[in-house]
């Protein structure tokens, strides 16, 4: 069962630094070399390293949620992470979603069921959902709530977050 | 006005939800610039000290430092208010709350900048600070604002009087008075504030940032820094999220600007977390006693009511806030005879400001446990209470507010039928209950900040030869679905698709003015504004159709981008083809549309807050499941009708009642902006520890609208982005009452404050916490007003 996007286990890194270190990231299918300080976040090296500002920080200490990216499928903090544990591993962020020109059903559903207000803490709550419909594709209310239970929203668009993700299940098994 | 519209009405997406969700959307702290630096803020750790020195050469010296700036670089005061100029973007002299503004920093990255602030040295000579309402009404030699307010730490006095109370009161048969504290809150939007400022050679000055008001930031910037408003751009990119924290000019804005003209680079500065708690401008603490003489059925005769607001350390809104707490009383409830006294004061704490549904909620709260404990004491039952006193449609209030349509009565009816209040009602057996609550708010301040004759919403509007159409707005989207509405409005006139209407909103180079995203004003005087460009823009395409066809203009129609006649409708003109032929016929196509609210009634001094060109209503009921044992108040579900008029979108409009209910349920049940006591250190200044609803919280909302079709409205429309926030905080007050016989007259409702009522009740006592006694303070002679006839 998906739960709720978490701090990332610890993984043992090897010691690097000080200064910048040469690292790979895989993001959203494609590999970028890039030079960061061991200390660089994720959330950092997305948003400032490689311009994928889609991913949002609205605490930067793991409180929130509006961070949320996919870890090998596993929905996490990127603010919690460092880019350096990341590294080698295959992460999904909101820019990765619609393909060839092609909303994802969870964006689609997002859209349809007016998810959304500000739209700040709709890239976290579309990741979460992702990593919920993959593991479970018939959640129930309760699943979809525990779900995005880590992703506040403070334009309170719950009611209909839970509906979105509903439809999106339903879009995802009809194929559509 | 009948139900034949195209667009408007319907429940269509907004017209930038894709955008969201696909994370295209570039919020400020977004964007960056090539050589672009990072600004820092120092702030003050005391909540009240003089400063004695600054050294900056530390700071200066680190590598990676371009700037630094303090008060002395940024003398000249301002404030949202023209009444309220009590600000300096960095401290002179003295720091007022923990968290104010002491020094700026510009580096190459942020760490760098953070390294520069902590090398900054202040020296500080701390003062005795002033924490409680109570400490500043009393408090004398030590003063927060030397040199502004209404004396001692006093911010503003209003005493008022509509007809004649004592006269009001001995007609009454029965008396009540009852004692309210309403916490502050926060409004924490989930983005945190950011601003990007960028300064050209030439001398002009461009900033990004995430603000519900750029006309007013503008206008700060101009003054502070001295220079021409043309010589200012203000953008304001997709807030995310503003409830009223991003209404004010703010301190990091100007000095993002006055460090890019130093360093002549691009300077960004985010505020994090932490800074967002302590820049707040958020919901007032407000004491409040309330008096209320009745007859014996229930019709109130006269009310007193006075509010004490913790005002912290600055004026922000404060002036519009404390008229406020008075002002909207009358609209819901008949009140022959009306006093109304307040009191803002200075602490030193971050000041409070407009939170959504600025200043009502609090009042809303104390009257609508009021009325339910009035009716208790006469033998009647709430609803009964409350309709012998609902006012009606075309009803000027005592306070000379001027109520169109107003579906108080059908809200109330619709939540008490649908919830089956009656049924469940004392049926609680100390566990669950039922409370009700009806409140209103306004639809757009009658009145700009600063008062001037200009319209407070203008449109610029254009077609080209393909026929694409732009609107311009200075409407700013918060997250409210302004630029929905600024298209849906475009579309219906002309017969297009909303998402078909290219926007640009939100610059002062480019767009006309709107004030801001306040006061829920935005679909109400945009709206209009609106309209009247597209009608103008139709008319002039009718003309060169009506030519071409053959058909006078009055027989035509713009629907399904076509302009056909209305008696053969196969005899048409495609709308971009139109848009060649008019632009043949009269030049380039652009019109232009602007709003002025109605003038207000009153004349006496404060009759400038409250005035609206309509009001907006709602009823709610909740119900609520109590655990006696731990104090816990689960909220079950809320039942919320509200008086839209007419919704322009019916999904956008779910949503912002679906979202006020969200907060209110926040304010009722748990949010405090606490802080330690003499210190002033916010006690939580994290989203993980400021308790705030989360999805397994939020209970199932069932909404209703209420059509009225208001004649001030644009196409009938009213306001909803704020007004359902406030029957939600008495409803669940007055179901926890129905549930465990105690009154909780305090919010939040925390589970200990009920556990100390039950204990209080198991003893013999009343069940009861809230305050116990009003502060000491002598209110001048009111102002008397004559009530209209
Ligand atoms: S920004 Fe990462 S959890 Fe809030
Ligand atoms: S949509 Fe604004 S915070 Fe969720």
């Amino acid at each position: 069962m998906a739960t709720k996007a978490v701090r990332p286990k610890k993984r043992k890194i090897a010691v690097r630094g000080p200064g910048k270190t040469p690292i790979k990231l895989i993001v959203n299918g494609e590999t970028h070399e890039l030079l960061v300080e061991p200390r660089r976040t994720l959330l950092d090296a997305l948003r400032k390293d490689l311009g994928l500002t889609g991913t949002k920080r609205a605490c930067d200490e793991g409180t929130c949620g509006a961070c949320t990216v996919l870890l090998d499928g596993k929905p996490i903090y990127a603010c919690m992470a460092l880019a350096l544990e990341c590294e080698g591993r295959s992460i999904e962020t909101v820019e990765g979603l619609a393909r060839n020109g092609k909303l994802h059903p969870i964006q689609a559903a997002f859209i349809e069921e007016d998810a959304l207000q500000c739209g700040f803490c709709t890239p976290g709550q579309i990741m979460s959902v992702k990593a919920l419909l993959d593991e479970n594709p018939n959640p129930t209310l309760e699943d979809v709530k525990r779900a995005v239970s880590g992703n506040l929203c403070r334009c309170g668009a719950y009611p209909k977050i839970f509906k979105a993700a509903l439809r999106a299940a339903e879009l995802l098994r009809s194929g559509s | 006005m009948s139900g034949d519209f195209a667009v408007v009405g319907k429940a269509l997406p907004k017209v930038d939800g894709l955008a969201k969700c696909t994370g295209q959307t570039k919020y400020a702290d977004d964007l960056s610039l090539p050589r672009m630096l990072y600004g820092k803020l120092l702030r003050s750790p005391h909540p009240h000290a003089k400063i004695l020195r600054i050294d900056a050469s530390k700071a200066l010296a680190l590598p990676g430092v371009f700037a630094v700036i303090t008060g002395k670089d940024l003398p000249i005061k301002f404030g949202i208010m023209p009444s309220s100029q009590d600000e300096h973007a960095l401290a002179v002299d003295k720091v007022r709350y923990v968290g104010d503004p002491v020094a700026a920093v510009a580096a190459i990255d942020e760490e760098t900048a953070e390294r520069a602030c902590e090398l900054i040295e202040v020296e500080y000579q701390k003062l005795p600070a002033i924490m409680t309402i109570e400490e500043a009404l009393k408090e004398q030699n030590v003063r927060i604002h030397e040199d502004f307010g209404a004396g001692g730490n006093l911010h503003k006095v209003v005493a008022l009087e509509f007809g004649n109370v004592d006269e009001g009161f001995q007609e009454a048969e029965y008396i009540r008075e009852d004692l309210f504290f309403y916490q502050g809150s926060t409004h924490l939007p989930m983005e945190q504030h950011a601003c990007l400022a960028q300064y050209d050679l030439d001398g002009k000055i461009t900033l990004w940032s995430s603000t519900q008001t750029p006309h007013y930031v503008h206008r700060a910037l101009a003054k502070v820094l001295q220079m021409p408003e043309s010589k200012i751009r203000v953008i304001a990119p997709p807030v995310g999220g503003g409830f009223g924290g991003k209404d004010d000019p703010f301190s990091h804005e100007i000095c993002a600007a006055k460090l890019a003209m130093l360093t002549g680079r691009p300077v960004k500065i985010t505020l994090t977390r932490d800074e967002v708690f302590y820049t707040h401008r958020g919901r007032h603490p407000v004491l409040m006693w309330v008096k209320t003489g009745v007859k014996r059925d229930g019709r109130i005769t006269a009310m007193h009511f006075r509010s004490f607001l913790d005002g912290g350390a600055h004026g922000s809104y404060g002036v519009a806030t404390t008229y406020y707490t008075g002002a909207l009383q009358p609209v819901t409830y008949k009140i022959p005879h009306y006093k109304f006294e307040a009191v803002r004061v200075f602490t030193n704490k971050p000041p409070c400001g407009p939170k959504r549904a600025h200043g009502t909620p609090q009042p809303r709260y104390a009257l609508e446990i009021h009325m339910d404990k009035l009716a208790e004491d006469l033998g009647l039952d709430p609803v009964e209470m409350r309709r012998r006193n609902l006012t009606g449609p075309h009803h000027v209030t005592v306070n000379w507010l001027k109520i169109n349509s107003n579906g108080v009565r059908e809200c109330l009816e619709k939540v008490v039928e649908a919830s089956g209040y009656q049924k469940k009602r004392k049926r609680g057996g100390g566990r669950r209950g039922v409370g009700l609550a009806i409140s209103t708010y306004i639809c757009g301040a009658g009145l700009p900040i600063y008062w001037n004759d200009m319209p407070q919403s203008e449109v610029h509007l254009k077609i080209d030869r393909t026929g694409r159409v732009t609107a311009f707005s200075g409407a700013i989207d918060i997250g409210q679905g302004s630029n929905t509405m600024l298209a849906t409005f475009v579309a219906e006139v002309l017969g297009l698709r909303p998402e078909e209407i290219a926007l640009v909103t939100a610059d002062t180079d480019l767009t006309p003015i709107d004030l801001g995203s306040y006061s829920s004003r935005v679909t109400m005087m945009m709206g209009h504004a609106a309209i009247q460009a597209a009608e103008k823009l139709k008319k002039l395409l009718f003309e060169a159709v009506s030519e071409k066809l053959g058909v006078p203009t009055e027989r035509l129609v713009a629907r399904d981008h076509r302009i056909y006649d209305r008696e053969n409708p196969a005899k048409s003109i495609a709308f971009d083809e139109a848009a060649r032929l008019a632009e043949a016929k009269f030049g380039t196509l652009a019109a232009t549309g602007s709003y002025w609210a109605p003038k207000k009634l009153g004349t006496y001094k404060g009759s400038g807050v409250g005035p609206s060109p309509a009001y907006s209503f709602s009823a709610c009921v909740a119900e609520v499941e109590c655990d006696p044992e731990t104090g816990q108040i689960n909220v079950e579900k809320i039942w919320l009708a509200h008086d839209i008029g007419r919704p322009i979108n019916e999904t956008l409009v779910i949503g912002q009642v679906e979202g006020s209910v969200y907060m209110g349920l926040g304010e009722v049940l748990m949010e405090e902006q606490e802080f330690r006591n003499r210190l002033g250190i916010h006690k939580i200044p994290s989203l993980l520890d400021y308790k705030s609803l989360t999805t397994k919280e939020m209970p199932p909302v069932e909404t209703f609208l209420i059509y009225t079709d208001e004649p001030n409205g644009p196409f009938g429309a009213k306001e909803a982005g704020q007004g359902p926030l406030s029957p939600v905080i008495p409803a669940v007050a007055n179901a926890v009452y129905d549930a465990l016989g105690i009154r909780i007259d305090e919010i939040p409702i925390t589970p200990e404050k009920v556990l100390k009522a039950l204990e209080d009740k198991a003893k013999g006592g009343k069940g009861r916490v809230g305050p116990e006694r009003m502060p000491d303070f002598q209110f001048p002679a009111p102002i008397k007003v004559e009530p209209p006839k």
